[in-house]
């Protein structure tokens, strides 16, 4: 394999502590290494730019059956945007939901090495490790749906922790995998029967659990199996004013629980996408709404168990798709365009709605305001990462502007000057008192190590430290002779597409321009428990009573599905 | 107004993409320049300049500039699209999305056009001088904004699915049109001065169509108003007025509401 010097850089990495120092970053085998270690390196010339790890996503929706409805639905997202093919890359296309290959191309020129593919319904594991397998270049892992899962509700509501986490363990190995996703918990379910759950105490019908017990459950099973991710929320009541009390509420849930991992992860809750659970008033006009950025954030800070990611949004038109049925029902009769909904018998269900945040709307902007205040209002930027929810509050290949929102005051008050409501939502939002820009090495620690060791991963992403992978992206910005404040239309330009990404110790992006389609890996949990006779039974029983597919004709196998696994093994039998 | 002149000089073997062909595109520059722009045959890429002679001068800028084309072109896709200002005029037939996605300008075709034409069209006058197929004025597919603002007129008759997600502007088929008209629209205005097949204004939430001559099947969902007297693009007489579509939702602002709305003319 290779060798790669990358010299004369400007490096901030905080695993190494080089805060925008000129270093040298050396990579042999795939990793990282000290430079006395390099024979015959080719040499990459990074001076007067920029220099990261590999970036690390923690939430985005960009392979599996939501997906692709959003692309089958929306064939207007591909309208005028098309790239043919080169010598390299595949033929994209798509917008907001972009073709496998444009999102790996999309995450490649931005930088990064691992994304996890956010809510794979298990029933459809299949489908979206295809479209992992045809998304080249980077590594990703996908997070199957458990919240509203029959078995999950059974053993909770008795607190049957062992059983829920044999269950689990048994789930990862079917779907490969990665962690725990839970998404309006109870609430989808309920949708079934035409309710939801919008706090944590209303019940489940039939099933007679309240949202409370199974986030609290699911947590206690995660620490339970030691899994490297912890469990990974979007929780009740998403995008309703004054929703911040029940965030508040389910975020509480998780005191008084410790990791319990070999990965070094410290915290057990991951709320996702904190923006649309961070509304205070009662309505989404200028005089009704008001952000509750603030009070959320007062208590993530007071708390070190907790994670989030922010879930910006970039006032664009996009495609709104989650495993929240019974909000996307509510979306597409606020805006009144077409709908697409599934139900996915025992386990989940889907929505999918085109949506426009408007510049020039209210509540658009204040959405905005919001997602940027709970990064600005973060003290420990290791615990913020920064997100679109893409392609929820806004495409993928937004993430730079984001990211220039947070490094530039001047970036969010011109916004706030253009758009037609912003002075309404300085009043209704704290946007306007907070004058903190982020540093780069704050956006190394939310875009890349922070996300890294939440997600257990930590031994090997988000860091240019020795024996790390060898992921490493650089940036034509120039932090001495360029102003992260001032000139933030160039630091999207620069961040968006960079001027040098290895990955795994292969050069993929060449003066801008992709390469190589790299070696791809699928990243799943094995989690080894004690057998349990009670819920393999179960399972038998579900699946000749209920699924519409046999036990056999279910699980993901991994030769014909998955592409290069990965398998990270657990031990949870003691 | 420099005018700028094609004229066909080899036929297409297959359907040709002429998306340039534009005043936007053309201002400014040389006959060279005119004629090495790209125009596509499936996958493959050609030259304006191998399909056409092309003579005159452009003007500085699109509003300046009047192409006339020449030629039988019914295998010509794109005529004037996206284009903002300026004068296109073809002397023949027209495939598909003439005129779409216009923002402004004149485009007249002086015979028939395919599917598609003044797709999406946001302002201009695009006159069709013979019949058009189907989705005039319409939304392109999946897309909720169908024509926004401008003029369609068509002096023979249209397809179907004319004024699909309608929102704005003004459709005028001399003729008659095939089914569907004004589906789901939420704006704009239909004028029809023939006959109308059936589903006329189905899911319709906003807008106003006229029919002169009759429709054979009338959408259950329109419920007769009143009778009224109106001048409609020169033509004097008294409309039946329906309105509908009542299984869709009917919007209401400042108290009140909004109704699709049908006239039938005496």
């Amino acid at each position: 394999m290779a060798e790669y010097l990358i010299k004369n850089g400007f490096v901030f990495d905080p695993i190494t502590g080089i805060n925008g120092d000129k270093a040298d970053i050396a990579i042999k085998g795939g990793k990282i290494v000290s430079s006395s270690e390099l024979t015959k390196a080719t040499e990459i010339d990074a001076s007067g730019m920029t220099v990261m790890a590999g970036g690390v996503d923690v939430h985005a929706h960009v392979a599996g059956p939501k997906v692709n409805v959003g692309r089958n639905f929306r064939p207007e997202d591909k309208l005028f945007g098309a790239t043919p093919k080169s010598k390299f890359e595949r033929m994209g296309a798509g917008f907001s939901v972009p073709t496998t290959f444009r999102t790996a191309y999309i995450y490649a020129k931005m930088g990064y090495g691992f994304g996890i593919e956010a809510a794979m319904p298990p029933l459809y594991a299949r489908h979206t490790h295809e479209e992992m397998r045809d998304t080249p270049i980077i590594d990703q892992g996908a997070l199957p749906v458990f919240g509203n899962n029959w078995f999950v509700l059974e053993y909770l509501k008795n607190h049957e922790i062992e059983n829920t986490a044999a269950y689990i363990a048994w789930l990862l190995r079917m779907t490969k995998g990665f962690g725990i996703k839970n998404v309006n918990p109870g609430g989808t379910e309920a949708w079934a029967w035409g309710m939801n759950c919008v706090e944590i105490t209303d019940k489940v019908p039939y099933f007679d659990i309240s949202p409370a017990q199974i986030v609290k459950g699911l947590i206690e099973a995660n620490e339970y199996l030691r899994l490297p991710h912890c469990m990974h929320i979007h929780g009740n009541k998403l995008g309703e004013p004054g929703n911040y009390e029940t965030t508040i509420d389910t975020l509480k849930l998780a005191e008084g629980i410790k990791a319990n991992n070999d990965f070094g992860r410290e915290q057990v809750l991951h709320n996702t996408h904190l923006q649309f659970h961070s509304y205070g008033g009662e309505n989404y006009s200028s005089k009704g709404f008001r952000s509750a950025s603030k009070e959320v954030m007062k208590y993530v800070n007071s708390v070190d168990n907790i994670t989030f990611d922010t879930g910006i949004v970039t006032l664009d038109e996009t495609t709104t798709m989650t495993a929240d049925g019974p909000f996307e029902h509510h979306l597409s009769h606020m805006n009144n365009l077409k709908w697409a909904n599934t139900d996915v018998e025992l386990e989940t269900a889907a929505g999918v709605v085109p949506f426009i945040y408007g510049k020039n709307t209210f509540i658009a902007v204040a959405q905005w305001a919001v997602g940027i205040e709970l990064a600005l209002l973060c003290n420990d930027a290791m615990r913020c990462h920064i997100t679109t929810d893409a392609p929820n509050a806004g495409p993928l290949f937004r993430y730079p502007r984001v990211w220039s929102w947070l490094l530039s005051a001047k970036a969010r008050d011109d916004l706030l000057a253009d758009a037609k409501y912003g002075e309404k939502v300085r009043n209704a939002c704290y946007i306007g008192e907070l004058d903190r820009e982020y540093t780069l090495m704050d956006l190394a620690k939310s875009t890349r190590a922070g996300p890294a060791k939440a997600l257990g991963l930590s031994h090997m992403f988000g860091g240019l430290a020795n024996g790390l992978e060898g992921d490493v992206v650089v940036y034509p910005f120039n932090p001495e002779t360029q102003s992260l404040s001032n000139d933030y239309m160039d630091v999207e330009k620069a961040f968006s597409n960079c001027k040098y990404m290895v990955k795994g110790g292969e050069l993929i992006v060449k003066d801008g321009e992709i390469i190589s389609n790299g070696n791809k890996r699928t990243f799943w949990v094995n989690a080894k428990t004690n057998e349990n006779k009670d819920v393999a039974h179960d399972i038998t029983e579900k699946f000749k009573r209920y699924y519409t597919v046999t036990e056999n004709n279910y699980e993901v196998n991994e030769k014909h599905f998955v592409a290069n696994p990965y398998v990270i093994e657990v031990d949870a039998t003691q | 107004m420099a005018t700028i002149t094609l004229t066909v000089s080899k036929e297409p073997k297959l359907y040709l993409e002429a998306d340039n062909i534009t005043p936007d595109v053309f201002a400014g520059k040389s006959l060279d320049e005119l004629r090495a722009l790209h125009v596509f045959m499936g996958k493959d890429q050609f030259t304006l300049g191998d399909y056409f002679t092309i003579e005159g001068a452009t003007g500085d800028v699109a509003a300046d500039t009047k192409i006339v084309v020449n030629g039988d072109t019914t295998k010509v896709k794109y005529f004037g699209m996206k284009m903002s200002a300026g004068e296109v005029v073809v002397n023949s037939n027209v495939d598909m999305y003439a005129g779409a996605w216009m923002t402004g300008g004149k485009i007249t075709v002086n015979g028939d056009a395919d599917s598609f034409t003044g797709l999406a069209m946001k302002g201009g006058e695009l006159n069709i001088n013979g019949n058009v197929r189907d989705y005039l004025g319409a939304a392109y597919r999946g897309d909720w904004r169908g024509m926004m603002g401008g003029t369609i007129r068509v002096s023979g008759n249209a397809g179907s699915d004319i004024g699909q997600f309608m929102r704005g502007g003004t459709i005028i088929v001399e003729g008659n049109t095939d089914v569907h008209v004004g589906t789901h629209g939420e704006g704009g205005t239909i004028i029809i001065k023939g006959d109308a097949k059936s589903r006329v204004g189905g899911q319709m939430v906003k807008g106003e169509i006229y029919v002169f001559g009759d429709i054979e099947v009338m959408m259950p969902g329109f419920q007769y108003r009143n009778d009224v007297d109106l001048e409609i693009d020169g033509v004097s007489g008294k409309f039946a007025l329906y309105e509908g579509d009542m299984g869709e939702r009917h919007p209401t602002r400042k108290g009140v509401t909004t109704y699709g709305q049908l006239y039938m003319k005496y």
